[in-house]
């Protein structure tokens, strides 16, 4: 158990390491255009924090990440490289759309649970084809996701400029759905309970997101499946000393993969946009893959790694309103440096973090010895 | 009085809370062959990377040739005049016997004048210490034993006095062995030293002058190999006493539990490994396949065992017949009462980065008493886990504890618990020693010979000859992928199975 606590204790000073050097270097490049860092860094927070609006967006954009993140996670835990989730939430939210176009005059609390299977359905078959195609024949999942990115790229700019456009219409979008199958705005369910936000296209599907975090984390760990795919990930050979179909887990964990993926939809489509726009999950999925990877793959450290981009995000775009020298592409390094440190340069520190969290676990356990009254 | 070639005084090395070398004092003489003997994790292997440089001792001196003198890498080693042989070859598979033994010590601008310089040199040793090789033989054609040889000439070529063999014979075969241990009579003759690393007592007993004992990071004692013997030495390693030969009552066999007929495996190379291979195994007797490792044992055990599909031949399990179909499949096996020890625990036998508790259900996570309706029943594996690691003495017996923390023998254990736990009627194990402390050993042979008392049907396979012969009631013999001979254990003697597992039949000898 302790040699778990030290872990803990290590890969979280890890992180929060790589995140300060990440920051620092920003506030050098800030500094070095003749801005002030600490200037540039309040307004980063308070233009993700500061008022009840850019929470709402935070949160909005956090929910997208929580999706594509967990999308990323369970093929890790399977041993897969899931690069794809922007395809699969692509198609899935295809599947969503179709479902909120179709059954327009249906009840809410009936069209939301079809259009979350219809997600997981679509989204799940494109992550299950290449997970077909890495389980039976071998083909490396990071290529064949990539080209699903493109495939369903090329089939939503079809559908949506020559199927689902109304005739009349410029922009390739499909039409709106009907009001009574929108996911209700957050401001709409606070007002329920009488109290008033600003709005904001943060909707319902945050408790959903949340919701999957759980489902996750219990499916991970506490059940045989989530065992077997586990077992899968960390070693093979033993998968298949126990019994345990390889090619199978691989499928089906690609699958589960572009289902929640799929959910993206839900938040976008159903929840904000309300039509079937093109690109309208651009960049969430490649995002997906910074968000697991510095949450270590983990639901709980997925939510805070989401609620981080989240804050880039939003608080980053008022960043480049309010601060003259710094513009979007400026954010975009900022991004870039917190992956570079958290995701790719991991683990360069922690053999340092390593000794000194070894060094202070030891005094506390002399501590320990020499007055072994003092904590009873 | 003979010189001292290597004096260590009060070495200590601790690798973070564990101390592998605790005050370890020795001395070898010149022109000996010095034997050090000790379980797995005693420290022998850390005392001998830190005489060859590749690690520093905390504190402690080292003197070579009753000089003081500071090892600090494998060159300072060599410039010392030590040669190590590791026991995983450090060679190039692709490369000659002339490019291994030469690189790294290449001069000049052109690597063709050295290598003829090289050459000659290499030649001269070759002949004054009779260790043959054709230098341009690639070393992936030369079998495990001249592939040994070129290790030593590498050695002996950098100009070593001082030779340490890191466990030489685990990979050789008795005839192999021996012809190792005439070339070191060979070297002690010319006035090299050897140390001889090994855990193997009749080893020590057949080549050492001296032998030292490691228990724990700490040399226990030092004996003059005429004085001392086997039962002496075990004692002093395991710190207790200890029944080298297992007791067994004579078997009493029953129905037939295992057949397998005619059985081919090619595999995926096209390399014909299994070739026709037949036999039975029934219930209340334990048949031991013999053999030097790579000669199809593993493919045999795999296509048995479900982990690689039956391709060609015939495999009954209990009343069973596995079909191409059916075979492949690990999970129908188990089903049909097949409880299966792997030969490489590390990789296949456990998932080394889960918990104890984790790799207690491997292979039987979908047993109904471990599952609840959607959710795993956490709490009737950890009890499951901690009944099996008390059932089977696995310390720490903590359930939480990762699995890559656990010793050889305790991982082992593990193993050998979760599928003896299971009751099967038909049990495969494959080197169930390996990498294995004695006292570890002792436990574990003792539960094969329960299993087998207990009227189940054991199929043993291993590279030990000392354990196929104490355990096994009938001996079959694997030479390239053939079953070469059966013997009855108790007619068996070491040097008509050595003829065996080197290929030559009972006719021919």
């Amino acid at each position: 158990m302790n040699e778990r606590r030290t872990e803990t204790l290590v890969v979280t000073l890890v992180t929060f390491t790589n995140l300060f050097i990440a920051f620092f270097i920003s506030g050098v490049v800030i500094w070095a255009l003749g801005e002030d860092p600490w200037f540039a860094l309040k307004t980063l927070l308070y233009g993700a924090f500061g008022y009840d609006e850019a929470l709402g967006y935070t949160l909005y954009y956090t929910t997208n990440f929580i999706f594509t993140g967990l999308a990323f996670a369970i093929g890790f835990h399977c041993g897969l490289f899931n690069i794809g989730a922007e395809g699969q939430a692509y198609i899935g939210g295809l599947a969503v759309g179709l479902i909120c176009l179709w059954l327009e005059n249906w009840p809410l609390w009936l069209v939301f649970p079809l259009a979350v299977s219809a997600s997981i359905i679509f989204g799940g078959i494109w992550g299950a084809i290449p997970g077909y195609l890495k389980g039976k024949r071998g083909s490396h999942e990071v290529v064949t996701t990539i080209m699903f990115n493109f495939i369903a790229s090329v089939i939503m700019v079809d559908l949506l400029s020559h199927v689902l456009r109304p005739d009349g219409q410029m922009s390739p979008e499909s039409r709106d759905f009907a009001e009574r199958v929108w996911v209700p705005q957050m401001h709409e369910i606070f007002e329920w309970f009488g109290i008033q936000i600003t709005q904001t296209p943060l909707n319902g599907t945050f408790f959903f997101a949340l919701l999957c975090l759980i489902l996750v984390w219990r499916f991970i760990w506490y059940t045989r499946w989530g065992y077997e795919i586990r077992t899968v990930g960390t070693n093979d050979t033993a998968a298949v000393y126990a019994g345990i179909s390889v090619s199978r887990n691989i499928i089906l964990a690609m699958a589960l993969c572009g289902g929640l993926a799929g959910f993206v939809g839900i938040n976008e489509i159903m929840g904000s946009s309300h039509r079937i726009m093109l690109n309208f999950q651009a960049g969430i999925g490649f995002t997906g893959i910074a968000v697991s990877l510095i949450g270590r793959n983990h639901p709980l450290g997925i939510l805070l790694a989401a609620l981080l981009f989240g804050i880039l995000y939003q608080g980053g775009a008022e960043l480049s309103f309010e601060v003259q020298a710094i513009d979007r592409h400026l954010v975009v390094l900022i991004q870039g440096l917190v992956i570079l440190f958290a995701g790719a340069l991991e683990h360069l520190f922690r053999p340092q973090i390593e000794q000194f969290v070894r060094i202070i676990t030891n005094v506390e356990k002399t501590e320990q010895a020499v007055s072994p009254t003092v904590n009873n | 009085m003979t010189s001292l070639a290597i004096e260590l005084t009060e070495i200590n090395k601790n690798f973070g809370e564990v101390c592998a070398n605790k005050n370890v004092s020795l001395k070898i003489e010149s022109g000996t062959i010095h034997g050090i003997i000790g379980e797995n994790g005693a420290g022998k292997s850390t005392l001998m990377s830190i005489l060859y440089g590749f690690y520093q001792a905390d504190s402690g001196e080292i003197a070579v040739k009753e000089k003081p003198t500071v090892i600090r890498s494998a060159h300072d080693a060599i410039l010392a005049g030590i040669g190590m042989v590791h026991q995983h070859f450090m060679l190039i598979d692709t490369f000659t016997v002339l490019e291994n033994v030469v690189l790294g010590t290449e001069t000049g601008f052109s690597l063709k004048e050295s290598m003829q310089a090289s050459a000659r040199e290499l030649r001269r040793i070759e002949k004054d210490y009779h260790l043959e090789v054709d230098i341009n033989a690639v070393i992936n054609t030369l079998p495990v034993g001249l592939q040994q040889r070129v290790e030593i000439l590498k050695a002996l070529y950098r100009g070593a006095e001082i030779l340490i063999l890191d466990e030489p014979t685990g990979v050789l075969t008795p005839q192999e062995a021996d012809h190792l241990f005439r070339i070191l009579d060979e070297l002690r003759e010319q006035g090299k030293t050897v140390i001889f690393i090994t855990h193997k007592l009749r080893e020590i007993m057949a080549i050492t002058d001296n032998v030292s004992v490691m228990r724990q990071g700490e040399m226990v004692a030092h004996r003059s190999t005429s004085q001392t013997n086997r039962e002496e030495l075990a004692e002093l390693m395991v710190g207790r006493k200890v029944l080298l030969r297992v007791e067994k009552a004579p078997a009493k066999t029953g129905r037939m539990e295992l057949k397998v007929e005619h059985l081919n495996v090619t595999d995926d190379s096209g390399v014909h490994r299994v070739k026709d291979v037949c036999f039975e195994v029934h219930s209340g007797e334990i048949v031991g396949i013999a053999g030097v490792s790579g000669n199809g044992q593993s493919e045999l055990m795999d296509v048995i065992t479900g982990i690689k599909p039956l391709q060609n031949g015939q495999i009954q399990i209990n009343d069973e017949t596995i079909t191409p179909a059916l075979s492949a499949d690990a999970a129908a096996m188990r089903r049909f009462g097949m409880a299966h020890v792997p030969e490489d625990r590390q990789r296949r036998g456990l998932v080394t980065s889960f918990s104890a508790n984790e790799n207690i259900i491997l292979g039987y996570h979908k047993d109904p008493a471990y599952n609840g309706f959607i959710e795993m029943d956490r709490n009737a594996i950890i009890q499951s886990c901690k009944k099996q690691m008390k059932h089977f003495d696995v310390r720490p017996g903590n359930p939480f504890l990762r699995t890559s923390l656990f010793s050889g023998g305790n991982q082992q254990k593990l193993v050998v618990a979760r599928e003896l736990e299971r009751d099967p009627s038909l049990l495969v194990v494959g080197q169930p020693t390996r990498g294995v402390d004695i006292g570890a050993i002792e436990f574990i042979h003792r539960q094969i010979i329960a299993m087998r008392d207990a009227g189940k049907a054991v199929l043993l396979i291993s590279v030990e000859l000392d354990e196929i012969l104490s355990l096994s009631d009938r001996i079959l013999v694997m030479f390239d992928g053939q079953i070469m001979g059966e013997i009855l254990a108790k007619d068996a003697n070491e040097r008509e199975i050595g003829l065996l597992m080197a290929g030559v039949r009972k006719e021919a000898a």
